[in-house]
């Protein structure tokens, strides 16, 4: 690697950190780890530069080192990893929430799209709030496929577990992010009492 | 394809992990059902919004660390 080398991958950092840093908030949830972990994502791309084929996929070669970065440690931290990665426990409402089933009552109908003016009405808080208080194990798969666009087999992958676990633990976690909105929703006075 | 096999359905297809023939019979399903395609794009926005939630500025402080790491290589 020249001094050419070193100033493209400098550029191509520099362009990608909001990218890195938000992403990497969204699966530790805290700033410090964060940027904790964007900073070693840095050393391990540079350390590892020769692997990259293909300048056209660096960004997502780099995210693909961060998120094996934070799963690779979130499972050393783990006393009993498997109990953690069940996480299914956590949640005992079941996995067949919808918010749209929520908004969709019929009176609401006669003056106005409860489902439009509760997505408008959604702030970034609100999302952020309901996407960290997923149980770990959800919400990094929400992260990789829903934010980060992962497919199933590439989710599957950075996590070690088979495909079916992952479409299963997505659709508990969407059902739970959907009714943490719903919550806060209620709470904020957004939408009229409860139907649940 | 009845609406409870879309809905069914529905998430894997907005994830693009259906086969293309699933995939198909919920287009068309979708292109005359309104209230599944309500329900598609709700969940598409909502998605929509997910992906925007990693958008976020990066501190200061971790630029200037970034730049100190880059610097150092």
């Amino acid at each position: 690697m020249d001094e050419r080398d070193r100033r493209w991958f400098a550029d191509e950092v520099e362009r990608l950190t909001d990218r890195l840093y938000g992403t990497a908030l969204r699966l530790t949830r805290n700033t410090e780890d964060a940027e904790d972990l964007v900073a070693e994502t840095v050393v391990r791309a540079w350390a590892r530069i020769g692997e990259l084929r293909d300048r056209q996929a660096f960004e997502a070669w780099i995210r693909r080192i961060l998120n094996n970065s934070f799963v690779s440690e979130w499972r050393h931290r783990r006393a009993c990893p498997e109990v953690a990665l069940a996480a299914s426990s956590l949640d005992d409402e079941g996995d067949s929430f919808s918010l749209f089933e929520q908004l969709h009552q019929p009176f609401l109908l006669w003056w106005s799209n409860p489902e439009e003016t509760a997505i408008a009405n959604l702030l970034r808080e609100d999302m952020d709030r309901a996407l960290d208080g997923l149980p770990e194990a959800h919400r990094v798969v929400v992260v990789l496929v829903d934010v980060q666009g992962y497919s199933y087999p590439e989710a599957a992958e950075v996590l070690g577990v088979p495909v079916g676990t992952v479409r299963s633990r997505l659709n508990r976690a969407r059902a739970q992010l959907q009714r943490a909105l719903w919550r806060h929703a209620q709470e904020a006075g957004l939408v009229p009492g409860r139907r649940e | 394809m009845t609406c409870e096999d879309v809905l069914r359905e529905l998430l894997a297809y907005l994830d693009r992990e259906v086969d293309a023939d699933t995939a198909a019979l919920i287009d068309r399903h979708l292109q005359s059902c309104r209230g599944c395609f309500s329900r598609a794009e709700f969940e598409r926005k909502l998605k929509a919004h997910l992906e925007a939630s990693a958008e976020k500025p990066a501190p200061e402080r971790l630029r200037a660390r970034v730049k100190g790491i880059l610097d150092k290589f």
